[in-house]
Protein backbone atom coordinates (compact mmCIF):
# COMPACT_ATOMS: atom_id res chain seq x y z
CA UNK A 1 0.00 0.00 0.00
CA UNK A 2 1.29 2.91 -0.78
CA UNK A 3 2.30 6.22 1.91
CA UNK A 4 -0.68 8.32 0.78
CA UNK A 5 -3.03 5.34 1.06
CA UNK A 6 -2.52 4.75 4.02
CA UNK A 7 -2.49 8.35 5.42
CA UNK A 8 -6.16 8.51 3.49
CA UNK A 9 -7.25 5.44 5.17
CA UNK A 10 -6.26 6.39 8.42
CA UNK A 11 -7.81 10.04 7.91
CA UNK A 12 -10.65 8.58 7.01
CA UNK A 13 -10.98 6.76 10.38
CA UNK A 14 -10.27 9.84 12.50
CA UNK A 15 -12.63 11.68 10.75
CA UNK A 16 -15.53 9.56 11.81
CA UNK A 17 -14.77 10.33 16.00
CA UNK A 18 -14.36 13.71 15.42
CA UNK A 19 -16.56 16.20 17.32
CA UNK A 20 -19.13 17.90 15.06
CA UNK A 21 -16.78 21.14 16.35
CA UNK A 22 -13.87 19.96 14.53
CA UNK A 23 -13.74 20.00 10.32
CA UNK A 24 -12.18 17.44 8.74
CA UNK A 25 -9.74 19.72 6.98
CA UNK A 26 -8.57 20.49 10.58
CA UNK A 27 -6.51 17.00 10.59
CA UNK A 28 -2.84 17.26 9.85
CA UNK A 29 0.00 14.74 10.14
CA UNK A 30 0.59 16.94 13.56
CA UNK A 31 -2.38 16.74 14.62
CA UNK A 32 -2.95 15.83 18.48
CA UNK A 33 -5.80 13.33 18.69
CA UNK A 34 -6.69 14.56 22.45
CA UNK A 35 -5.45 18.52 22.57
CA UNK A 36 -5.98 19.67 19.05
CA UNK A 37 -8.75 17.24 17.22
CA UNK A 38 -10.84 16.59 20.71
CA UNK A 39 -10.92 13.33 20.96
CA UNK A 40 -11.60 11.38 24.11
CA UNK A 41 -9.61 8.61 25.27
CA UNK A 42 -12.31 6.02 24.81
CA UNK A 43 -12.48 7.47 21.15
CA UNK A 44 -9.14 7.21 21.02
CA UNK A 45 -9.24 2.83 21.47
CA UNK A 46 -12.07 2.88 18.81
CA UNK A 47 -9.62 4.29 16.55
CA UNK A 48 -7.22 1.84 17.24
CA UNK A 49 -9.52 -1.02 16.64
CA UNK A 50 -10.49 0.45 13.53
CA UNK A 51 -7.12 0.61 12.10
CA UNK A 52 -6.49 -2.86 13.41
CA UNK A 53 -8.99 -4.19 11.57
CA UNK A 54 -7.73 -2.31 8.43
CA UNK A 55 -4.71 -2.89 7.85
CA UNK A 56 -4.67 -6.19 10.12
CA UNK A 57 -2.28 -5.65 12.81
CA UNK A 58 -2.72 -5.27 16.62
CA UNK A 59 -1.19 -2.76 18.57
CA UNK A 60 -0.37 -3.21 22.41
CA UNK A 61 -0.21 -0.27 25.35
CA UNK A 62 2.70 0.57 24.53
CA UNK A 63 1.55 1.85 21.30
CA UNK A 64 -1.31 3.58 22.54
CA UNK A 65 0.97 5.54 25.00
CA UNK A 66 2.80 6.26 22.05
CA UNK A 67 0.30 7.35 20.13
CA UNK A 68 -0.49 10.71 20.63
CA UNK A 69 -0.67 12.81 17.19
CA UNK A 70 -1.92 11.31 13.43
CA UNK A 71 1.71 10.85 12.46
CA UNK A 72 2.35 8.49 15.54
CA UNK A 73 -0.82 6.56 14.26
CA UNK A 74 0.95 6.65 10.72
CA UNK A 75 4.54 5.69 11.73
CA UNK A 76 3.19 2.90 14.01
CA UNK A 77 1.21 1.93 11.44
CA UNK A 78 3.88 0.94 9.17
CA UNK A 79 6.52 -0.13 12.18
CA UNK A 80 3.58 -3.45 12.33
CA UNK A 81 3.21 -3.77 8.64
CA UNK A 82 7.12 -4.66 8.18
CA UNK A 83 6.80 -6.35 11.65
CA UNK B 1 -13.45 -13.70 42.00
CA UNK B 2 -16.20 -14.51 43.82
CA UNK B 3 -19.14 -12.42 43.61
CA UNK B 4 -18.97 -10.75 47.35
CA UNK B 5 -15.60 -9.62 46.05
CA UNK B 6 -16.82 -7.82 43.44
CA UNK B 7 -19.82 -6.37 45.33
CA UNK B 8 -17.31 -5.29 48.28
CA UNK B 9 -15.15 -3.50 45.53
CA UNK B 10 -17.44 -1.06 43.82
CA UNK B 11 -16.46 2.42 44.32
CA UNK B 12 -20.07 3.53 45.28
CA UNK B 13 -22.35 3.81 47.97
CA UNK B 14 -25.76 4.98 49.01
CA UNK B 15 -27.47 6.92 48.09
CA UNK B 16 -25.96 6.20 44.98
CA UNK B 17 -25.20 2.36 44.99
CA UNK B 18 -27.76 0.99 42.37
CA UNK B 19 -26.67 -2.93 42.64
CA UNK B 20 -27.86 -5.28 45.46
CA UNK B 21 -26.83 -8.58 43.97
CA UNK B 22 -25.17 -10.65 41.28
CA UNK B 23 -26.35 -13.95 40.03
CA UNK B 24 -24.07 -14.54 37.58
CA UNK B 25 -20.41 -13.02 36.18
CA UNK B 26 -18.06 -14.78 33.41
CA UNK B 27 -15.18 -12.92 31.25
CA UNK B 28 -17.95 -13.01 28.77
CA UNK B 29 -21.20 -11.35 30.69
CA UNK B 30 -22.80 -10.69 34.21
CA UNK B 31 -26.17 -10.60 35.45
CA UNK B 32 -27.16 -8.23 38.58
CA UNK B 33 -29.89 -7.10 40.04
CA UNK B 34 -31.43 -4.47 42.11
CA UNK B 35 -34.77 -2.81 43.91
CA UNK B 36 -35.49 0.64 43.69
CA UNK B 37 -36.46 1.88 47.04
CA UNK B 38 -39.58 3.50 47.20
CA UNK B 39 -38.36 5.84 49.82
CA UNK B 40 -35.92 7.17 47.55
CA UNK B 41 -35.51 11.18 47.47
CA UNK B 42 -35.47 11.42 43.52
CA UNK B 43 -39.32 10.05 43.34
CA UNK B 44 -40.72 13.54 45.39
CA UNK B 45 -39.54 14.92 41.77
CA UNK B 46 -39.66 12.84 39.24
CA UNK B 47 -42.65 13.23 38.50
CA UNK B 48 -44.78 15.57 40.55
CA UNK B 49 -47.66 13.34 42.22
CA UNK B 50 -46.36 10.49 39.52
CA UNK B 51 -42.94 8.74 40.80
CA UNK B 52 -41.58 6.56 37.96
CA UNK B 53 -38.04 5.67 38.24
CA UNK B 54 -36.00 8.37 36.04
CA UNK B 55 -34.13 6.86 32.43
CA UNK B 56 -30.55 8.51 33.78
CA UNK B 57 -31.49 5.95 37.16
CA UNK B 58 -32.14 2.84 34.87
CA UNK B 59 -29.23 3.96 33.00
CA UNK B 60 -26.45 4.11 35.76
CA UNK B 61 -28.12 0.80 36.96
CA UNK B 62 -27.23 -1.17 33.84
CA UNK B 63 -23.41 1.01 34.34
CA UNK B 64 -22.77 -0.40 37.56
CA UNK B 65 -23.69 -3.93 36.91
CA UNK B 66 -22.87 -4.14 33.08
CA UNK B 67 -19.46 -1.97 33.07
CA UNK B 68 -18.02 -1.93 36.41
CA UNK B 69 -19.05 -4.97 38.20
CA UNK B 70 -17.75 -6.91 35.21
CA UNK B 71 -14.45 -4.78 34.49
CA UNK B 72 -13.83 -5.29 38.43
CA UNK B 73 -14.32 -9.17 37.46
CA UNK B 74 -12.38 -8.59 34.20
CA UNK B 75 -9.54 -6.39 36.11
CA UNK B 76 -9.35 -8.67 39.43
CA UNK B 77 -5.74 -9.99 38.91
CA UNK B 78 -4.49 -6.53 38.48
CA UNK B 79 -7.15 -5.12 41.21
CA UNK B 80 -5.12 -2.64 43.27
CA UNK B 81 -6.95 -0.16 46.03
CA UNK B 82 -7.86 2.33 44.04
CA UNK B 83 -9.91 1.92 40.81
CA UNK B 84 -11.34 4.80 38.72
CA UNK B 85 -14.01 4.69 36.75
CA UNK B 86 -15.59 7.09 33.94
CA UNK B 87 -18.62 6.89 31.58
CA UNK B 88 -17.70 7.50 28.08
CA UNK B 89 -20.85 6.85 26.39
CA UNK B 90 -24.12 5.28 26.33
CA UNK B 91 -27.35 4.95 23.46
CA UNK B 92 -30.37 3.31 25.00
CA UNK B 93 -33.97 2.86 24.48
CA UNK B 94 -36.75 2.11 26.90
CA UNK B 95 -39.51 0.39 26.53
CA UNK B 96 -41.38 0.43 29.60
CA UNK B 97 -41.52 2.46 33.10
CA UNK B 98 -39.82 1.25 36.86
CA UNK B 99 -42.23 1.99 39.55
CA UNK B 100 -41.00 2.49 43.13
CA UNK B 101 -40.29 -0.54 44.85
CA UNK B 102 -39.51 -2.45 41.86
CA UNK B 103 -36.70 -5.29 41.41
CA UNK B 104 -35.52 -5.29 37.73
CA UNK B 105 -32.79 -7.67 36.25
CA UNK B 106 -30.02 -6.67 34.44
CA UNK B 107 -28.05 -8.46 31.97
CA UNK B 108 -24.64 -7.02 30.14
CA UNK B 109 -22.49 -9.37 27.46
CA UNK B 110 -19.03 -7.99 26.65
CA UNK B 111 -18.50 -6.49 23.43
CA UNK B 112 -14.90 -5.74 24.12
CA UNK B 113 -12.42 -4.64 26.48
CA UNK B 114 -9.34 -3.57 25.12
CA UNK B 115 -6.92 -0.82 26.12
CA UNK B 116 -8.97 0.10 29.64
CA UNK B 117 -12.12 0.72 27.63
CA UNK B 118 -14.88 -2.21 28.15
CA UNK B 119 -18.32 -1.44 25.58
CA UNK B 120 -21.12 -4.22 26.81
CA UNK B 121 -24.41 -3.83 25.11
CA UNK B 122 -26.87 -4.40 28.58
CA UNK B 123 -30.66 -5.20 29.17
CA UNK B 124 -32.97 -4.84 31.82
CA UNK B 125 -36.34 -6.89 32.97
CA UNK B 126 -38.54 -6.42 35.74
CA UNK B 127 -39.86 -8.93 37.38
CA UNK B 128 -42.55 -10.11 35.32
CA UNK B 129 -39.69 -10.67 32.48
CA UNK B 130 -40.61 -8.16 30.26
CA UNK B 131 -37.78 -5.52 29.02
CA UNK B 132 -37.39 -2.61 30.51
CA UNK B 133 -34.51 -0.83 28.55
CA UNK B 134 -31.31 -2.28 26.70
CA UNK B 135 -28.61 -0.27 25.08
CA UNK B 136 -25.07 -0.20 24.58
CA UNK B 137 -22.71 1.71 27.24
CA UNK B 138 -19.11 2.18 26.97
CA UNK B 139 -16.32 3.32 29.90
CA UNK B 140 -13.12 3.52 30.93
CA UNK B 141 -12.31 1.48 34.13
CA UNK B 142 -8.52 1.48 35.29
CA UNK B 143 -6.69 0.57 38.28
CA UNK B 144 -3.78 3.06 39.81
CA UNK B 145 -1.02 2.25 39.96
CA UNK B 146 -1.10 -0.47 37.48
CA UNK B 147 -1.63 -0.83 33.64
Amino acid sequence: MKENEKYSQLKNIVAAYLPEDIKVDSITENSDFTGELNINSANLVDIVLDLEDAFDIRLENEDMDRMKTVGDALRIINAKLVE
Amino acid sequence: MDVQRILSKLPYQEPFLFVDGISRVSDDDVEGHYTFKKESAFYQGHFKDYPVTPGVLLTECCAQIGLVCLGIHLLSQHLTEKMEVAMTSSEMEFLKPVFPGETIKVQAEKRYFRFQKLKCTVKMYDASGDMVCHGTLAGMIKTTGHD
